[in-house]
């Protein structure tokens, strides 16, 4: 049994998940496919997305695969690190407007 | 410090024969990954056959002003490797012999031959349908006996194909040497002023994108929107098409790939990239490769490991479409690299 639990090596396997259900899987790997072609937005544009989420997320295997996606789409560092800001940004602020629920709290609360 | 070549660092990976085990050793070996060999054969494709010669691609030297790190010739100023006149002269007659429409001139920098300008002038009476020269920009601002060169190429009616890894400074310096990305621009700029890449201009010029790094091309024609809007709205720069270009495995982009660890994801991107409907379209199949000393190779990259035609006749000297049609071309693991995505050419992708 693997000591870590991460290997670059299973993102590889990735697809392997069909194989135990391979309904649900099948239609999964489809709506992905489906959902990274161009539409409304263009697929440099939904590279960078996935980057930002993959960060927030913090999911190392999605990260190593749109890092990649983003090279070879001739994505520079610099607009891969904005996007990572973006995620950034709204981790940050999802935390603190919370804040105003404790605000709303100890002014309930407090005399 | 200055980059030198894998050959005049005395590199074990300067001799072919290295590169060749490491291509064929390893995860290809043990079973991991198959064989370029098995894998075209699941298509019946093996042994992968020749049809009529279209493109001559002929190699006049090794010698370039440049010493990019990803280069699969192993150029630079310390190749000495050259062209004579005589082989040339030969080259001319086979020309003329074949019913080939391209000639293709690279190198190194094709310009750095002595005789470059010469061999363009007296190929060019032939009347081939489509002449190239693989100029890298950066030699026409080099010096200034190659200042004219848009010029020269003009009246022979040349159809200029140039590097361009990347349209930021920064990713292009890193692959090709600090300077070359302002460089390029000044030539690409200099092309334009005497009619090369202007839209509807019959005077061809195309770029080639090559990854800056361990990663593969991206979809051609929207690499091309991005490279054309960025040239344009930066440099005011005008292009026709550009060619995406897998780098192989092989000389100092190898070197790079084992230095860096990437070799084996490397290799496995190319395999599970591999399309089987790009095999019966890769250039081997209606290109010869002429190296400076006369030689017949498959290809530039079989030229760069040493692997001759299998042909009785395998010299320019003694050029015989009919023997040589009847060869089976020589691969290995490298071919991986013209068959992942939508394929890979010196014309760009081939499906």
């Amino acid at each position: 049994m693997q000591k870590t639990y991460y290997d670059p090596k299973d993102l590889k396997k990735f697809g392997n998940i069909t194989e135990w259900s391979e309904e649900l899987g099948n239609k999964f790997f489809e709506y992905y496919g489906k959902v990274f072609e161009s539409g409304a937005l263009t697929a440099r544009e939904k590279s960078l997305i996935a980057l930002a989420v993959a960060h927030t997320e913090q999911c190392p295997y999605c990260i190593d695969a749109y890092t990649k996606d983003g090279l070879e789409r001739g994505i520079t560092k610099e607009e891969m690190m904005e996007a990572i800001h973006v995620g950034a940004a709204i981790k940050g602020g999802a935390t603190l407007v919370h804040g105003v629920q404790m605000m709303n709290k100890v002014n309930k609360l407090d005399l | 410090m200055k980059m030198k070549s894998l050959k005049k660092r005395d590199s074990a990976l300067a001799n072919s024969k290295r590169q060749l085990e490491i291509l064929s050793g390893g995860i290809f070996q043990n079973g991991e990954l198959p064989t370029f060999k098995t894998k075209i054969a699941e298509t019946n494709q093996f042994p992968l056959k020749p049809k009529p010669l279209e493109i001559l691609q002929i190699n006049v030297g090794y010698m370039c002003n440049l010493v990019c790190k990803h280069c699969h010739v192993d150029a630079g100023p310390d190749r000495k490797e050259i062209m004579t006149r005589k082989t040339m002269t030969q080259c001319i007659a086979v020309i003329k012999a074949t019913g080939a429409h391209t000639l293709d001139l690279t190198g190194g920098a094709p310009e750095m031959n002595p005789n470059f300008r010469w061999f363009v002038e007296e190929a060019s009476k032939v009347g081939i349908k489509d002449f190239i020269v693989r100029s890298n920009l950066t030699i026409i601002t080099s010096h200034k006996r190659f200042r004219d060169l848009p010029e020269f190429f003009k009246k022979h009616n040349i159809h200029v194909v140039s590097s361009m890894p990347h349209w930021t400074r920064g990713k292009t310096d890193k692959q090709r040497g600090e300077g070359v990305f302002n460089n390029s621009i000044k030539a690409l700029k200099m092309l334009n002023d005497v009619g090369y890449g202007i839209p509807g201009s019959e005077l061809k010029l195309d770029l080639v994108y090559n990854p800056s790094g361990a990663f593969l091309p991206g979809n051609q024609s929207a690499m091309e929107q991005d490279f054309k809007s960025a040239l344009l709205q930066d440099f005011g720069i005008h292009f026709h098409a550009l060619f995406a270009i897998t780098n192989l495995p092989i000389s100092r982009f190898l070197d790079y790939l084992i230095a860096s660890e990437n070799y084996e994801d490397y290799m496995y991107s190319l395999v599970e990239a591999y399309n089987a409907t790009a095999v019966a379209n890769v250039m081997c199949t209606n290109t010869i490769s002429v190296s400076w000393d006369g030689w017949l190779y498959d290809c530039d990259f079989n030229q760069m490991l040493g692997l001759k035609v299998a042909s009785k006749t395998k010299h320019i000297s003694t050029y015989n479409s009919e023997i040589l049609n009847n060869r089976d071309i020589i691969i290995s693991q490298h071919c991986y690299g013209c068959t992942a995505g939508s394929g890979s050419s010196c014309q760009g992708t081939v499906t």
